[in-house]
């Protein structure tokens, strides 16, 4: 009578069940991470040079010179606030019929299929890309930031707003319709109280992102406090760019802290 | 005041849900429909009110014939019919009292609902109906604050503000607990016979389909098997509907539960209705 023939083994079963090609993805793996490392050229020379200059360059921060460009800065942020708000709540109101058109259950084929279209097309440029484009054809200045902004938005919101309306309760809105209601009432009732919070919250973090995004679009022509500060590199004040940095740090820091108590309180 | 003729339904998946179901519910008679999981329960209350459109077939509410209205006289006609759903579908994030008044959605314009602007009348009506459920003093309560039986009652008070002829109630006491049920099941019989609606209610618990309808139909496979008093469902029946099993617990158990609920609902009445 032999015990070991009534022991049943469990091993948990793979996650890739053909042996030779989980076997052969982390072998490919390997090989290709030690040849990536392998062909990094790293001169030690200049690195080291590098650090020395690097410390010179930061020592020229300090102390941060808010005085001499003040007004300036204060131009640069005016007008970088003004492109963050002007292109959130802009981009926002296109974004919402773009948003429910590219929503799966709420539009026909041929209409979903256009708005994804367009989302598809907003997210593929980053926002700087956007920007150089419209600097192109509208000139210099924060017009061209506030385009950038305003499309960059409506790629974001519209698909986080089609998003969170395919992941509603569907039994809500089986509800809302089963009363008579039309289509806009439909919308208002059950789609829109499902939604809200989140949306709200989506806003706020949008408003967040253009405000640092600003700042980007100004380099390259786009106007706002990222023009302020490109000023300030091109003409060696880098005491008067560690100011501007440190406005730039201070206001996202207000808008993080605000936007996650706003978000808090609307759940 | 609904009669269905010949209705099938079958889905893209090729499942036949319905096959040649005809059915009339008079006025006033509340008819409980049971049949295991999948039998068709819930697809035939949703071709009623085309929230699931028939394959074939005719449905009537009144004269109006349902399976082949338009956009806009389907909304009409579905203000005609309430509907209760198991998981009581309220809009989560809405009061009760925007909850209910939804219900009149189908009856003013988008401006007024937008602004939640609605009539005095249907104001009035939806506080006579909170204060008939118990449930007034809730109004602008968030609907996610309530309990599952409180739901449930603003889920009645949402069908009945729409003035309706037919309630469609889709398992209503599925994701309650025993007690809660049978208060929720006699509530709505009690509301139907007040009204002198037809209801058609989709529950599979046997036992409160005996104790609260007058007509039992069991739906098997998309066909009805049997139609008649719930004194019929004998264990050959139940076996019909549901399959092999020990049956005579459950017949047994309804008859001494309608001795002890006919006293309890006799007192109720008095309680609800005191003689004037």
């Amino acid at each position: 009578m032999s015990q070991g023939a009534s022991i049943r083994r469990w091993k948990r079963p793979p996650f890739i069940q053909n042996p030779t090609l989980r076997w052969g993805l982390w072998v490919g793996a390997a090989i290709y991470l030690s040849l990536a490392f392998g062909t990094m050229e790293i001169n030690w020379d200049r690195v080291a040079e590098g650090a020395v200059r690097g410390e010179r360059f930061l020592a020229s921060f300090f102390p941060p010179d808010f005085v001499t460009r003040w007004d300036s800065i204060q131009d640069g942020i005016l007008e970088s606030l003004w492109m963050t708000i002007t292109s959130t709540v802009i981009g926002i109101i296109l974004s919402v019929p773009v948003g429910l058109g590219a929503a799966r259950n709420l539009a026909y084929r041929p209409v979903y299929l256009f708005c994804r279209g367009i989302l598809a097309v907003s997210r593929t440029f980053p926002e700087i890309i956007l920007a150089i484009f419209f600097v192109k054809l509208f000139g210099f200045g924060p017009f061209a930031g506030f385009l950038a902004l305003s499309v960059g938005t409506i790629g974001f919101y519209g698909k986080l707003l089609a998003e969170d309306i395919e992941d509603m309760d569907p039994v809500q809105a089986e509800a809302i319709k089963s009363v008579g209601a039309g289509w806009l009432q439909w919308l208002n009732y059950s789609v829109q109280p499902q939604v809200m919070p989140r949306m709200i919250g989506l806003g706020i973090y949008r408003l967040d992102i253009n405000f640092r995004e600003s700042a980007v679009v100004g380099i390259v022509g786009g106007g706002g406090i990222g023009a302020t500060l490109l000023t300030s590199f091109d003409r060696y004040e880098f005491d008067s760019a560690a100011a501007i940095l440190l406005v730039i740090i201070g206001i996202v820091m207000v808008l993080e802290y605000s936007s996650g108590y706003i978000r808090k309180w609307v759940q | 005041m609904l009669r269905i003729e010949h209705l099938d339904k079958q889905y893209k998946t090729g499942d036949r849900a319905l096959k040649d179901v005809n059915l009339e519910v008079p006025k006033g008679q509340v008819m409980a429909l049971i049949g295991p999981s999948g039998a068709g329960k819930s697809t035939l209350i949703r071709c009623v009110n085309r929230l699931v459109e028939p394959t074939s077939g005719r449905i009537f509410l009144g004269d109006l014939e349902l399976a082949h209205l338009g956009a806009t006289d389907l909304r009409r006609a579905r203000t005609r019919m309430g509907m209760i759903f198991q998981e009581y579908a309220l809009v989560e994030r809405l009061s009760v009292m925007e909850n209910v008044l939804s219900g009149r959605l189908g009856y003013v314009g988008f401006w007024r609902s937008f602004f939640r602007k609605f009539p005095q009348s249907d104001i009035d009506e939806a506080f006579n109906l909170l204060a008939r459920v118990g449930l007034d003093h809730m109004a602008d309560k968030r609907a996610d604050e309530l309990s599952g039986g409180q739901r449930q009652r603003v889920g009645i008070c949402r069908a009945l503000i729409q003035n309706p002829d037919l309630l469609l109630v889709d398992e209503p006491t599925a994701s309650l607990d025993p007690k809660t049920s049978r208060q929720i099941m006699r509530l709505i019989c009690e509301l139907c016979e007040e009204r002198q609606l037809a209801a058609i209610i989709n529950i599979h618990d046997v036992l409160l389909a005996q104790m609260f309808a007058r007509r039992i139909v069991g739906l098997q496979l998309g066909s009805i098997v049997y139609d008649g008093p719930p004194e019929n469902l004998n264990p050959d029946v139940l076996t019909q509907i549901y399959g092999e099993e020990d049956w005579e617990a459950t017949i047994e158990k309804v008859k001494e539960e309608d001795e002890e609920l006919d006293t309890a609902a006799l007192l109720n009445i008095a309680k609800v209705h005191p003689p004037s």
